[in-house]
Formats: C-alpha cells, structure tokens, sequence
C-alpha cells in the first residue's frame, strides 16, 4: 500500500536531521559551563547551528502545513469527537497488553486511516501545537527586542525560554517515543524501510 | 480546540505587547539622566559657582571689551561647559569650583597659563582618606596603572577621560533601573570609542570600527543594551567595587560560556551588588531575571530534576516494553 508519498518523505528526513541539530545544540546553550566550554558543542557554534536550523525548520514546517491543506494528506490528522476517548483507550490497552497475547491491531492502517487514535491525537499535539509554539517562541529568543521586557516584575525572556525549552523537551520525548514504536512492524525495521520506500505492509503494527 | 486557541492569543499577547523601554532598545544614551531626578540641593557655594556658570553654564556667554567699548557676545568651547543641573547632581556637587580651580580664574580674562595648571586626579582628594576607605581608591589606582588606558598617560589620558569631575555620578548602585546604569556607564566608553574627535586625542588610529569588531557577538544590540563594556574589558577584582584594569583588546573576555554558564563572571561584574539576594525558585543566578535573562545562566534547578525524572520514566517504560516483546517473542518461537 503506497501511503508516504515523496514530498512527505523528504519533509520527514529533513525533520528528523533537523529535529536531532536543534536538539544537541538546545543542550549545550542550555547546560553550557565554563569549565566544560565545549559542552557536546560549543556555544557560539551551538548558536550559528541552533539558529540556521530552525530557520529550515520553519520553513519545513509551513511546506508541511500547505501540503497538508492542499493534499489529501490532511485528512488523516483530522480527529473524530465520536467514541474518541474510548478509541484511544483502546490503542493503549492494545500497545501494553494486547500486542503481547497476540491480539489484532484495532485499527489496522487502510488508504482511508494512517494513522491510529494515539497516533494522530500525538501527531496533531506535536505538529498543530508544540512545533507552533517552539517557533513562536524560537522567534521571541532570536529576536529579544520584540519580546515583552518585563512581566509580573521579571524579564518576559525567561517565560518565552521556559516556552521554548518545554516545548524542545516535550518535542525530544516526542521523538524518543516515535522512534521506539517504529521498531513495533512485522520486523523491527519495517516501518523504517516503508518510510524510505513509500510502501506500508499490511502486517505490520503501527507506530 | 477553544484551548488552543486561547493559548494561541495569549502567546501572541505577550510577544506584541512592548513596554516604554523599548523605546531605547538600540543605542545609548550619551547625557543619561534620570527623568526623576530632580536637583533639591542647594550648594553653600552656589553664588560663588555662579561668577563661573555665568560664562562656563552655557554655550554662549557675554563679556565687556575694554578695548572695543561695547559689550560682546562669544561661543563657548563645548569643551569648556559645565551643565549646571549636571553639576549640581553630581557627586562633586558640594564643591566650590575653586576647591578645584585656582583662584586666579576669578579674573577676567583668565591668564593664558592657568590653562597649563595641573589638574588633581582621584587619588589626590580621595587616596588615604578613612572617609573614602570603603570605595579602595588605592586598589582603583594600582588598577588603573596596569590598564591598558594608562599606556595613554603620555597622550593625556588621566581618570577625568572617563569620569569627568563636573558630571560624574555613581550609578550601579540604582538598583531600580538597572538599563539605565548600563547605558551610563557605557556611554563613558562611547564618549572615546564612538566619538572619534575625542578618540583621535588619544590615538593615530584613523577610524573606530566599535561596531565591526563586535560583529562575531550575536544579537549585538541586545548584548550592548544589556551589559556594560568593563563586563568583557576588564579583569574581575573582588576586592574593589568596579575593577579598573581595564585589558588590552585581545584579552578581553570572548568565550559565551564565561557569561552564558552556571558560574556566570557576570555575578562578580554587573550582578556584585545584588549577587547575596538572589532569587529562590529555582533559578541559578536568579537575580539577573529581573532584568534580563542568560541562556545558560539562568537554568532552573526544578526544571532540570523534573525534565530527568521524566525522561527516566519514559526510557523506562520503553525498557519494560521491549522485555515484554522480547518475552513475547521467545513464547512464540
């Protein structure tokens, strides 16, 4: 079943490596030291790297948004109201305890539905909410001088940081997670390999 | 989907919403005074002051030509001025200006070699006085002897170069507007290194590139508007309040992480008078927060714990997961 197509598999590679530049150079601005100047990076190329990064990042981002609004491609992000909490607790139930007495998949991927309940609740939060607000808030620290001076008596950078690293984190634990139940196909390298080629087999588990 | 919205406009409320202080984002302020200042000191030499203020208060000042017959009207060299509202706001504000001066300045016109007078420097008034003990003013001359400007003293450079004796004012102690003190204290660096009629008084150098030897620091102008020049351009003293020793060029602090880290240099600099009342929620070096905040200075103790609580729990529970697979598989097979 052909279900990625090119434009979305570029748009995937380039996140990932994206997603991975921003994260190692998040964590050595944020835990730089004096006494450990290269803390992974170094800070003034963390800074250049970091900065570049989520340039191509935003850009990648809105390529990601129009696509998705030109192409039927949205429609498997769209969440139905209908049975939703009892759908989603279903994948659960079937991610910790029904994968392992060998029950089916509950909703197994059609051309009509990629993704599963938590799939999408998960795709939607980090995509149409965390990405939005880490770049907003990217902005914010790229560009102080228009961010708020002074809120409730402290500086209204370090709420837009918390923002942002919140974001970043969630965003990192996202990832963490995503590449784990991409290992849960008929081979622990399927889903992978359907990623690059664009073909999703029907035995597969979904992450 | 209504909560996303809201979060969505109280973002955008927060980054559209500037306060008065942006006004002042770039550049400094070169006669940085305060707008609530208001002079009600009134100085016991004031009517003496004032033979001076006469002709020195403005830029234009009058005098009878014997010679002519008729009264003349004259500029004053800028140079020459002394603002009296910055007079009398100074810390020299008690002052005659013949504490200073000579006497024989009371005439007009002055005798051409009162202009070779030797001026005082700081440390003739303020050095061995018990009075003055607790400012150091000894450590801030032998200081100022090993800094790089005191190289200049043969060109003329002497403490009046940056701390002109009519105007000069301590302001880091103005802990309520802590811009302002920065932009002060810079622009006594700008008035030579952005002002190249003062510069070349100094130096052959035929240009200042102030903003093009800069360019390798990010966001130049949020650096600029919130930190002063002796932050990176001196070398930290604990002994004195404001180190002097002022380094040469490529000595000068250039590494992020000497500013941007845990033990940030910028608590023993621009934060020393405020570094015991820190903040307690959790912030390192919480007390710059209310002004401004430092990627790498300002992480929060409760935020690092609770982010590797939470990234423990869920390589934890991938862990538990994959056992469950491998057992799964091992039933299986």
């Amino acid at each position: 079943m052909y279900l990625y197509p090119k434009w979305i598999r570029l748009w995937h590679v380039l996140n990932a490596i994206l997603f991975l530049i921003l994260i190692i150079t998040g964590l050595s601005m944020q835990y730089t030291d004096k006494e450990n100047a290269s803390y992974i990076v170094g800070f003034a190329t963390a800074i250049k790297w970091h900065n570049f990064s989520a340039l191509i990042l935003t850009i990648n981002f809105i390529v990601f948004v129009t696509g998705n609004l030109l192409t039927k491609n949205g429609r498997y992000y769209k969440i139905s109201k209908e049975n939703f909490l009892n759908e989603l607790l279903s994948q659960l139930k079937y991610y910790s305890l029904g994968m392992f007495k060998g029950e089916k998949h509950p909703f197994p991927v059609t051309e009509e539905r990629k993704f599963n309940p938590l799939q999408k609740v998960t795709y939607v939060l980090a995509m149409y909410v965390a990405v939005p607000l880490l770049i907003i808030s990217g902005i914010g620290l790229l560009f102080p001088e228009i961010t708020v001076s002074k809120f409730f008596g402290i500086s209204g950078l370090i709420y837009t940081d918390i923002l942002h690293i919140s974001m970043g984190f969630f965003l990192s634990i996202f990832m963490l997670i995503h590449i784990y139940t991409c290992t849960l196909g008929a081979k622990p390298t399927s889903l992978f390999w359907g990623m690059i080629s664009g073909y999703h087999r029907d035995d597969e588990h979904q992450s | 989907m209504k909560i996303f919205r809201f979060l969505i406009i109280q973002i955008l409320f927060l980054f559209c919403y500037t306060s008065a202080s942006h006004a002042e984002v770039f550049g400094f302020k070169m006669n940085n005074q305060s707008a609530t200042d208001t002079n009600t000191f009134v100085s016991p030499f004031q009517k003496d002051n004032e033979r001076c203020f006469k002709c020195h208060g403005q830029s234009k000042y009058e005098y009878t030509n014997e010679t002519l017959g008729r009264q003349v009207k004259e500029l004053m060299y800028s140079e020459r001025i002394v603002k009296r509202e910055l007079f009398y706001n100074s810390n020299h504000k008690s002052f005659s200006c013949t504490d200073c001066h000579s006497e024989q300045y009371l005439k007009f016109p002055h005798a051409g070699e009162l202009r070779m007078e030797q001026k005082y420097n700081c440390i003739d008034c303020h050095g061995g006085d018990e009075k003055f003990a607790q400012y150091h003013f000894e450590e801030i001359e032998s200081e100022y002897q090993k800094s790089t400007h005191f190289k200049l003293e043969e060109e003329g450079f002497s403490c009046w170069k940056c701390h002109d004796p009519h105007s000069y004012k301590i302001t880091v102690r103005n802990k309520d507007n802590l811009k302002e003190t920065i932009a002060y204290d810079n622009a006594i660096c700008l008035n030579c290194h952005s002002n190249f009629d003062h510069f070349q008084l100094l130096t052959d150098k035929e240009e200042i590139s102030l903003i093009q030897k800069h360019d390798w620091l990010p966001n130049q102008a949020t650096h600029f508007k919130s930190v002063r020049c002796i932050e990176c351009h001196t070398k930290i003293n604990d002994s004195i309040k404001i180190s002097h020793l002022i380094l040469p060029k490529e000595e000068a602090v250039k590494r992020c992480n000497e500013c941007h880290s845990q033990n940030s240099i910028l608590m023993a600099s621009l934060y020393k008078f405020e570094s015991k009342a820190q903040r307690r929620d959790g912030f390192f070096n919480g007390i710059i927060l209310n002004e401004s905040y430092v990627i790498g200075a300002n992480r929060n103790e409760y935020l690092n714990l609770l982010s590797l609580i939470l990234l423990i729990g869920v390589i934890g529970v991938i862990g538990i997961h994959i056992v469950f697979r491998i057992r799964k598989n091992n039933k299986t097979y």
